[in-house]
């Protein structure tokens, strides 16, 4: 397993080719990528703040979660923080099983527990002004499922 | 002494990253009473407890966890990842 939290982007095609080319036994590799919602060109910018330290411990701890749960060959976090631009990637997951099932749903749970349980605050930056995003009940509630 | 760390629009209510406190508070709910009497802008951090969250050491925690032995604690709203 692999978790980044950097400032600098990332590209998903070189991740994911390495990431898939890192792993044996497996017949399936699910990748998501999550991107900054430029607001119909309304966004001027994203700032994402995070707890360096308890971020990346926070995020491994759901990745080992997610290994002994499901049978997985592999899997890798990246999230990105500080300013970012409309459409940017902001962060990928990656899983790699042998078959399909466990790949999907390790990537599903992953990205719950990112939204909710990873500690990432975001403001966005308009020509209105500054505000930080608001947390989504449906986002907690996802979280009952697993 | 503890380290208490702000971050998002808790740290922006209270105008600092970071501070060290020296207190007795036995728990957090009774470190947030304590900082609420302080300060106007402690009581506007802290004021809806619905919207804030709180980490010890790194850790997610609940209000009435005991502050024995903590070396850092964390104020913030709730999380926006992904």
């Amino acid at each position: 397993m692999r978790v980044c939290v950097q400032a600098e982007p990332f590209d998903l095609g070189a991740e994911s080719n390495a990431f898939a080319a890192g792993v044996s036994g497996a017949g399936a590799v699910v990748t998501f990528t999550g991107l900054v919602r430029d607001n119909g060109g309304a966004l001027a910018a994203m700032e994402i703040e995070h707890y360096p330290g308890m971020t990346e411990k926070a995020i491994a701890a759901m990745v080992e979660q997610a290994m002994a749960r499901w049978s997985l060959a592999d899997a890798l976090v990246i999230h990105r923080y500080g300013r970012l631009a409309g459409r940017d990637p902001i962060m990928m997951v990656a899983t790699a099983s042998r078959h399909r099932a466990d790949a999907f749903a390790a990537a599903e749970f992953l990205m719950d527990y990112l939204k909710s349980r990873a500690p990432f605050w975001k403001k966005e930056l308009s020509a209105d002004g500054a505000a930080w995003v608001a947390a989504r009940d449906e986002d907690e509630a996802a979280l009952k499922r697993w | 002494m503890m380290d208490v760390l702000y971050f998002a629009w808790v740290r922006e209510r209270i105008g600092l990253p970071r501070e060290k406190i020296s207190t007795q508070a036995a728990t957090v709910m009774d470190l947030i009473v304590e900082l609420r009497g302080r300060e106007e802008r402690y009581e506007l951090a802290f004021g809806d407890l619905d919207s804030l969250r709180v980490a010890l050491d790194q850790e997610l925690a609940d209000f009435n966890a005991p502050l024995a032995g903590v070396r850092e604690v964390a104020f913030f709203p709730p999380m926006t990842g992904g």
